[in-house]
């Protein structure tokens, strides 16, 4: 079972890389790479709502939304599945409001440091995806678990890479038309040349 | 009348204003090639050496080229073995009236190996030299900066990654794309982020599997497959592997192979002179050889009763494949590694660990180091970030 969850963990990390093999998040990962410390904020913020969102998400999944799953209730043949989607985006806003009250009212260090990225957050699609890949695969909720937190790290560890990528870059003379967005579409496009080294790998 | 005195004789016609000033980056090129440069610096003070980019790049470039003749070598013994093993002729393809115009096919022959060698790396090595001095003077001329020599090292390094019998067209879409995308986008020698010639390699191989990875591909002989030992060992294991190969003929580079990757000791040999003048890192050299050691003991502590790669000890994993081409010469590239000396230690470790971990787990690529190298160069800037924090950090807990 351990293995089992390591392996997990480690493909969400790097094979399946949210960022650069699934390019999910991209619009948060291109606008918010500039500096490091931001990319680390945010990389933080993420694993710890998708460390939250996904279990929570699999709870209600499980508990309420799938075909037969509100038998307890006497109602073996309703399947709500097709709330799918609207119910994860709503607990992703409200326990991404929570826990900007939360942090507001108790670590205010690092709410201050994570600041306008937590509600970003709500409408990044990783972390959408995250909760979407976890129902098309069936995990149970300690898979669902460390899959969140495992994408999240994979995420985070990615947007650190490209800020660090875009603090030399400052340095560089790219030809004007390419300037800004332009460059840093190809430099993701180069990272995930080099995040191919994982592809393929099957745990 | 000295090359001096032509090249003072020219220089207005290159200058602002002057028939070719567009041409400038070529005038310059050539110049500082032979003579240093007379310009000397009026702004604030800083380090001064005799040893330039210029003189460092070529000096990396002459550094290679043991591991390039034995590489032609090489590829003239494995074609000709194979040739005399078979009671064969050459095909008549372009390259084998080439090779009959000068030599025989005899294998104990040096000449005649060199020549077969020589038949199909030069033309690759000319095509990625025209094509990505092309692509570097058009750069050079619209945005004005310099011709730059590193260009001369992307060149033969890309030359030497690649098969004998990459397609030419290949060779020039490659250079291309590492000189292009990899480098010039960025603004040039010095701002790119990502090694130009493993950028080209990468790209082609996966646009192109077929033509760079597989058995066929690797003795320019058509229709002759031989295994390189990297996938000797994926499949069979150290025991098929100790029966294609000993130890010393892979540490000497008669296998097949990416023309100049098979000669660890041809490789060591222009790598000595590199760390000795100070321009490759033994720092990153070190911690390469490091990180890949400590894996594959590691790995082979593990243990595994699936997996053949988790029983090849370390001293294998340094002779096959390009591992020791890469460590010495990808590697070490000073624009895309670490800057900081600790840094230097983590991302050359890094690229071990990931070379092995490639190589051992992941069934889709039998060799690693490229790969692993792309990824280091990834996160070298963030790893020079985390060193110079610290030290600040440091140094302000001292004040």
């Amino acid at each position: 079972m351990f293995e089992h969850l390591l392996s997990l963990l480690i493909k969400a990390i790097f094979v399946e890389n949210m960022a650069l093999a699934f390019f999910l998040g991209m619009c948060t990962f291109m606008a918010l790479s500039k500096k490091i410390e931001a990319a680390v904020g945010l990389g933080i913020a993420v694993v710890v709502v998708l460390g939250i969102t996904v279990p929570i998400n699999n709870i209600i999944y499980n508990g309420l939304l799938r075909e037969g799953a509100l038998a307890w209730a006497g109602a073996p043949d309703v399947d709500l599945s097709f709330l799918g989607l609207l119910t994860y985006i709503g607990v992703i806003a409200a326990i991404v409001q929570i826990l900007e009250m939360v942090l507001d009212k108790y670590f205010p260090a690092l709410y201050n440091a994570l600041g306008v990225f937590l509600p970003l957050i709500t409408v990044n699609c990783a972390i959408m995806g995250a909760s979407l890949f976890m129902v098309e695969r069936d995990y149970n909720l300690a898979e669902s678990t460390v899959y969140g937190v495992g994408a999240g790290v994979g995420w985070a560890l990615s947007i650190i890479a490209l800020a660090g990528i875009r603090e030399k870059l400052k340095y560089s003379d790219v030809p004007e038309g390419l300037r800004g967005l332009g460059i840093t579409f190809i430099t993701v496009g180069l990272m995930s040349l080099g995040f191919m080294s994982f592809s393929g790998v099957s745990l | 009348m000295g090359l001096r005195q032509i090249l003072d004789k020219i220089e207005p016609l290159f200058e602002k204003g002057g028939k070719y000033e567009k041409l400038y980056p070529l005038y310059e090129a050539a110049d500082t090639i032979f003579y240093t440069p007379g310009k000397v610096t009026t702004a604030n003070t800083h380090v001064r050496d005799g040893v330039d980019l210029k003189r460092i790049m070529i000096t990396v470039w002459f550094c290679v080229f043991p591991a390039m003749f034995f590489g032609m070598y090489n590829i003239g013994l494995q074609a000709n073995t194979y040739l005399a093993a078979q009671g064969a002729a050459m095909d008549d393809s372009w390259h084998s009236v080439l090779i009959a115009l000068f030599a025989g096919n005899d294998p104990g022959s040096i000449w005649d190996n060199m020549i077969y060698g020589a038949a199909y790396f030069l033309p690759i090595y000319m095509v990625t030299f025209v094509v990505g001095g092309f692509w570097e003077v058009l750069f050079a001329a619209v945005r004005k900066h310099e011709v730059n020599e590193g260009f001369f090292v992307t060149s033969i390094l890309f030359a030497l990654i690649c098969p004998p019998t990459l397609p030419l067209w290949q060779a020039a879409l490659g250079i291309s794309f590492g000189v292009v995308i990899g480098k010039e986008v960025f603004g040039g020698t010095g701002k790119n982020f990502l090694n130009p010639a493993l950028t080209g390699r990468a790209f082609l191989y996966f646009a192109y599997p077929a033509q760079i990875s597989g058995d066929a591909i690797w003795t320019a002989v058509d229709g002759f497959s031989g295994a390189t030992s990297l996938s000797i060992a994926a499949s069979g294991g150290m025991e098929a592997l100790s029966q294609s190969v000993t130890w010393m003929d892979a540490f000497l580079g008669f296998e097949q192979g990416s023309v100049g990757e098979t000669s660890v000791l041809a490789i060591l040999l222009g790598g000595a002179v590199l760390v000795a003048m100070g321009i490759a890192s033994w720092r990153i050299i070190s911690g390469v050889f490091i990180g890949m050691a400590a894996t594959a003991t590691l790995l082979n502590v593990v243990g595994s009763t699936t997996n053949p790669m988790f029983a090849v000890p370390a001293h294998w994993h340094l002779v096959m494949g390009g591992f020791a081409f890469g460590m010495i010469f990808m590697a070490t590239d000073p624009v895309s590694s670490s800057m900081t000396d600790a840094g230097k230690w983590v991302f050359g470790a890094l690229i071990g660990f990931m070379t092995v971990l490639i190589r051992v787990i992941n069934p889709a690529f039998p060799e690693g180091i490229m790969l692993a190298i792309l990824f280091g160069n990834l996160f070298a800037p963030y790893i020079d970030h985390v060193v110079v924090q610290a030290n600040i950090k440091r140094r302000l807990a001292r004040v």
